[in-house]
């Protein structure tokens, strides 16, 4: 018995450890274990046995299944790895086949700009404030310190609704600081970007629509040292640390001291290249202290507060932030230039 | 503004070997006065070099070609060939040698003509970019130099090929030779000519004459003829013109350089001058502003004058303002025996490089005054003043005049004249009339030198369409104090160029003069207003720099000055010479404030958001349209939709009026896509459209816009996006209603969109016809929603509910109806029956055709179904089940299939 049993461990052990399939594997498993198995057939033989031989024949019969269980089982493990490895080789992919694309929109360049100049403001206290483009000469003249024979006022320049002239399209967004300071609390910290309108035919730098940002601060102590500090601080995030700037007299009717505010240019470091015309430094932006006579104007004391205020066009910053060559390109809305921002 | 740094040498010590254009434009544009450009004239001119001729010999393979020996300085003559007839020996011309480059931008360099070394080029006035007017002698009057004879019809010659000395060519006129040629001076020659038989000699101003030529000569008044007086036409005699080499009369000699005789040996700095400083439109003013920069000695020059003529102005003529307020000062002075001639080589350098034209000796120097001091200047003929007396006055409606451009111009009671007794004579601060024009036998001259109403004066200047040098001048306010100045100076010229002899007497007429400007001196309010601490005292120099007085605390505001009235104008010129960029940088210690989007703005920019992440594009649309836009739209034309704001100067049709839809906006960026052959579009804008409020302004509500064609869209894509959009309010579903009847849309294909009672928008495809309009013939789809709608349909916060602790049960239910019930009803329906258990109703299927009758479909729906307390049973279900059918039944006849 102890014969046969060695025989059928060889046998066992040998065919499991060869068995082609899971299927094959079943059927050994069967064939061996079962309960027609044929350990058990040998197990049948026990009653033969002396009462003596009993249990060793039945602890080497149970070591027996145990390490033809253990055969099976490691077995069972290496034909399944190797059925999941095939699985996985079956279900390889190309890769590079293109995704089930979900196209995401584009914001339109000139907004990006924006976006990105309302979210330095708002990080510095501003709220952004809108108007009306529908103006009154009074806002957009008048009380901007804006005499009534100055050039803006033409009727070449600006655009009118009514015959007396008081109705117009805005051609600044200057009067937002107005509107700002006739309907807000102190202190104000304000950004109005928005459209503007001007009679100027269309071509590669003009439009007769175009878009600018007004900022209007008005509190106690405000000087000009704040509006450098500030404005700096705006240059540096839009054209990066380090950026040199300058301040040079300018005039606007409604700020005294007015400044326009230069960056030294980035492709030749100041020494003048094409894309500064010669000139070491490009245009930003033009700025003042509030004249304190807007201020009255809008019922503030200028004994008591102070204020400034800048404007910059969005058109020229998008297009030298994204090297646009041709304005018409931005209100011309073809797919393909959208698409590329 | 253009200044030569050469003049204003005369004013302010700044040479350029010391300032070169770096240092000087950097510290004037910090100071205020914006340099745009500066031009270093000597590079527009290079190597050109004044010659000698030394002699002149016929090219060996040219008959109308000369080879010249020039004496250019240096120790070999240089040959240069030229086509020009006008040389002779021993003159001196501008010779531009090997490696010159001329202002054109033209370069030269040695090369062969013909087969003969030419080491350069002889240059002609044009050449050197200067006219007649720079040099009038240059004039140049041709012989017909019978040689150049080229008949217009070769086999009928009105002057034989053979023609011989003594030979008639017509009465008595016949051929001869010049035998013989002295030069008697720069314009005239003696000749000797052969006549065949006879010889004889005659005077020439002729100036391309040559030994050996052969001439048309008239016998009967001994004279060499010109094409001219032979009635030939240019062409026959190519070569006998009038233009010709520069022969230089001036006191030159060979070597020296023709860039530094033209006057290019200066720098032009170009100037941006704000429109608040006009004082600085010239070369004393920016002398002024350049002083203080610097901080150099301002020299200016008191003019002086003799007027050594016999009587007074006074006694000559009467000056009356009649309209002061156009005019507050009109100073004149008057000159007799003008002599008119061109004006000398130093004052038309400067006029040309000031970027005007010389022209003669009297607008010269009304020109040269204008560029000094600022100030315009007009010269009349007094011979044509009627009745002799100048008023200044508004033009009648009737009048008109013809301008120095010799274009007529209608006048009209706006516009301020200088006028005779009759009529006028000038428009004031403009243009002067042809009728008192300087003119070459000018005899008597009367200066005008007067300040205008600068709104006035740029009001005619535009409605006349001409903006002249002096007009964009006056517009902007000029120094009233200034008119004696330049009038003065004028006088001091005229007597300077011996132009003619000044009368004594000066008449200025001063209607209402103009108080002086005081400004208080307020220390602690500058450096508040500034955040700087400049002590008083620096303060104090800077104005006396600028010619501002002081006394006391009391600013006396010089009158060129007409931009300072207040502290804070105070403030910025001492900031401009503190130096903006030496003001610290510091943050003032304000109130701080929160800052911020508005929950509006914030909504806006979610919206945007929401379209980016449907794949629809930015777009940024013009707010003003065309009227005929609303027809193209295919509105009916009493749509109070066309009620819109009209521009009554607008740029064009295309842009002037307000938009009251935007609508034509989105169609007309599809249409340019469709059109670039871009494959389809998906586009958003949130643009605003423009309604007439009573008051004659506008209400301007944002819209949502949304277009696109493209082969994978349809309604339900566009419906879609406006499902999500809705969804994004977090406020529940909307209805969408179909809509028939509006003219834009396809009246199967459009819906109305509401929430609740408020509406929203209307989506749908574009009607056919209407993309007809536009040229389309693709299915374009819009949607137009109002964008405070949407926000005011917004949800709150969302509140929390619990999760669904029991299983839901689905069922799928078709049913058979008329094909004509929308499923959108019949949803409704199953929701409103369904009874406490049914959660969800889904459409997955519309079915018409075989298997179903006709004038019916069948519409599958699957059911969810819940209760909130416990696991539902089929009985439950069943029973929901059976109010779905009934209710479907009774409301629509609908049956299960």
């Amino acid at each position: 018995m102890k014969e046969l049993m060695q025989k059928l461990r060889e046998a066992s052990l040998q065919a499991v450890s060869q068995a082609p399939t899971m299927e094959t594997l079943e059927e050994m498993r069967v064939r061996y274990l079962g309960k027609k198995g044929e350990l058990t057939g040998i197990l049948r033989q026990m009653g033969k046995l002396s009462a003596e031989e009993r249990p060793v024949m039945g602890q080497l019969a149970n070591q027996l299944r145990g390490d033809i269980e253990a055969a099976i089982d490691a077995r069972r493990e290496i034909l399944s790895k190797a059925l999941l490895e095939m699985k996985l080789q079956q279900e390889a992919l190309d890769v590079t086949l293109p995704g089930e694309a979900k196209r995401l929109g584009h914001k339109h360049p000139m907004y990006n700009v924006l976006d990105q100049i309302k979210d330095i403001f708002v990080g510095m206290g501003f709220e952004i404030l809108d108007g009306p483009e529908v103006e009154k000469a009074e806002y957009n003249f008048d009380k901007l310190n804006i005499d009534a024979g100055h050039p803006s006022r033409d009727w070449t320049d600006t655009f009118y609704f009514t015959e007396d002239g008081k109705i117009l399209l805005r051609t600044q967004t200057s009067p937002m600081q107005i509107h700002a300071m006739e309907t807000r609390e102190l202190p104000i910290r304000v950004l109005a970007p928005g459209r503007v309108y001007r009679k100027d035919e269309v071509d590669a730098t003009h439009s007769p629509m175009f878009h600018q940002i007004e900022g209007l601060v008005v509190d106690k102590g405000v000087t000009m040292a704040d509006l450098k500090a500030t404005l700096n601080l705006v240059v540096e995030q839009i054209y990066g640390k380090g950026t040199v700037t300058r301040f040079r007299p300018h005039h606007f009717p409604f700020t005294e001291p007015s400044c326009e505010l230069d960056i030294q240019c980035h492709k030749c470091g100041g020494k003048g290249c094409p894309t500064c015309k010669g000139e070491g430094w490009i245009e930003v932006l033009g700025a003042g202290m509030v004249h304190p006579k807007v201020l009255a104007g809008c019922g503030i004391d200028p004994d008591v507060y102070s204020g400034w205020a800048f404007g910059m066009g969005l058109e020229r910053l998008a297009m030298g932030e994204y090297k646009i060559t041709d304005l018409r390109l931005i209100f011309e809305n073809d797919e393909r230039f959208l698409q590329q921002f | 503004m253009k200044l030569s740094r050469k003049w204003l040498n005369e004013f302010v010590d700044l040479p350029l070997s010391e300032f070169d254009d770096r240092a000087f434009d950097e510290a004037m544009t910090v100071s205020g006065s914006k340099v745009e450009v500066t031009e270093d004239l000597s590079s527009r001119m290079k190597n050109v070099k004044v010659g000698r001729i030394l002699s002149l010999e016929k090219h060996p393979n040219s008959d109308h070609m000369l080879v010249a020996q020039l004496d250019v300085g240096e120790a070999e003559p240089v040959q240069i060939c030229t086509g020009a007839w006008n040389v002779h020996v021993g003159d001196l011309v501008p010779a531009a040698l090997h490696n010159a480059l001329l202002p054109n931008g033209t370069k030269i360099t040695k090369g062969k003509l013909r087969g003969v070394p030419s080491n350069g080029m002889l240059c002609s006035l044009k050449e050197l970019d200067v006219t007649e007017h720079d040099f009038p002698y240059a004039s140049i009057l041709p012989a017909a130099i019978l040689g150049d004879y080229h008949p217009i019809d070769p086999a009928k010659p009105s002057i034989s090929p053979d023609i011989k000395p003594g030979d008639k060519i017509f009465g008595s006129v016949s051929a001869a030779k010049i035998t013989g040629l002295t030069r008697r001076n720069y314009a005239l020659w003696d000749c000797r000519l052969s006549l065949g038989n006879t010889e004889t000699e005659c005077v020439s101003d002729c100036c391309n004459l040559h030994e050996g030529d052969l001439v048309a000569f008239d016998t009967a008044r001994p004279h060499i003829c010109s094409p001219e007086d032979l009635r030939a036409k240019p062409e026959e005699f190519p070569h006998c013109i009038h233009d010709g080499i520069l022969i230089l009369r001036e006191d030159l000699k060979p070597g020296d350089d023709m860039a530094a005789f033209l006057g290019l040996d200066d720098h032009i700095v170009e100037f941006e001058i704000t429109p608040n400083r006009p004082d600085c439109l010239c070369v004393i003013g920016l002398a002024r502003e350049a002083a203080a920069t610097f901080n150099k000695e301002l020299k200016l020059h008191t003019p002086v004058v003799e007027a050594k003529a016999g009587g007074n102005i006074n006694d000559l003529t009467k000056i009356i303002i009649e309209d002061a307020d156009l005019c507050p000062r009109y100073t004149a002075r008057m000159v007799k025996n003008v002599k008119i001639a061109p004006s000398p080589a130093w004052m038309r350098e400067r006029i040309r490089n000031a970027g005007m034209r010389p022209i003669n000796n009297i607008v010269d120097i009304t020109n040269y005054v204008m560029l000094e001091y600022g100030q315009p200047m007009h010269a009349f003929d007094f011979s044509c003043v009627e009745g002799k007396e100048v008023h200044i006055r508004r033009a009648k409606e009737g009048e008109s005049i013809q301008t120095l451009d010799g274009t007529e111009r209608k006048l009209n009671e706006n516009m301020l004249c200088i006028c005779d007794v009759e009529k006028p004579i000038c428009v004031a601060g403009v243009m002067g009339g042809a009728n008192s024009e300087i003119v070459g036998d000018t005899a008597m001259v009367l200066f005008e030198s007067a300040n205008f109403n600068g709104p006035s004066v740029r009001r005619t200047a535009t409605a006349l369409g001409m903006r002249t040098d002096a007009s964009s001048r006056y517009e902007k306010g000029l120094d009233p104090q200034n008119t004696m100045k330049a009038v003065q100076r004028a006088c001091e010229l005229i007597e300077l160029l011996g132009a003619g002899e000044v009368v004594e007497g000066v008449i200025d007429v001063v209607p209402n003069p103009l108080p002086e400007t005081t400004v208080k001196l307020e220390p602690e309010k500058i450096n508040a207003l500034l955040g700087t601490d400049i002590d008083e005292q620096t303060m104090r120099e800077i104005l006396l720099k600028l010619g501002f007085t002081l006394e006391g605390d009391v600013i006396h505001v010089p009158s060129w000055r007409g931009d300072v009235s207040h502290y804070s104008d105070i403030a910025e010129e001492v900031a401009r010479f503190y130096g903006y960029n030496e003001i610290p940088v510091a943050f003032s210690g304000g109130i701080s404030t929160a800052g911020g989007f508005s929950p509006v703005q914030q909504y806006e920019r979610e919206l945007g958001q929401t379209c980016r992440s449907m794949g629809l594009d930015e777009i940024i649309t013009y707010s003003f349209i065309s009227p005929s836009y609303y027809d193209k739209v295919g509105w009916p034309k009493d749509d109070p939709r066309r009620e819109s704001l009209r521009i009554l100067n607008p740029l064009g049709e295309d842009t002037s009026i307000m938009r009251t839809s935007i609508l034509p906006s989105m169609l007309e960026i599809l249409t340019r896509n469709f059109n670039y052959r871009n494959k389809e579009a998906r586009l958003y804008e949130i643009g605003r459209i423009y309604l007439k409020r009573p008051d004659g302004t506008a209400d301007e509500p944002k819209i949502l816009s949304l277009g696109a064609y493209g082969p994978k869209m349809n309604f339900f894509v566009l419906k879609g996006w406006v499902e999500d959009i809705i969804a994004g309010l977090g406020s529940g579903e909307a209805r969408f209603v179909a809509v028939k009847d509006n003219p834009s849309y396809h009246p199967g294909r459009c819906a109305g969109v509401w929430m609740g009672e408020r509406y929203l928008g209307v989506l749908g495809q574009i009607h056919p016809s209407v993309a007809a309009n536009y040229g389309v013939d693709a299915e374009l789809y819009c949607a137009e929603l109002s964008f405070d709608a949407l926000f005011e349909s917004k949800g709150g916060t969302p509140v929390f509910k619990p999760l669904p602790r029991f299983p839901a049960v689905t069922r799928d239910i078709a049913v058979v109806c008329d094909a004509s019930i929308p499923v959108g009803d019949l949803k409704d329906c199953i929701l409103r029956c369904g009874g406490k258990y049914l959660v969800g109703c889904t459409l997955f299927d519309v079915y018409a055709g075989s298997h179903i009758a006709a004038g019916k479909k069948s519409v599958a729906f699957s059911l969810s179904m819940r209760a909130e307390d416990q696991t539902l049973t089929d009985e439950h279900a069943e029973e929901t089940m059976k109010r779905v059918l009934n209710g479907l039944a009774e409301r629509f006849g609908a049956v299960i299939r």
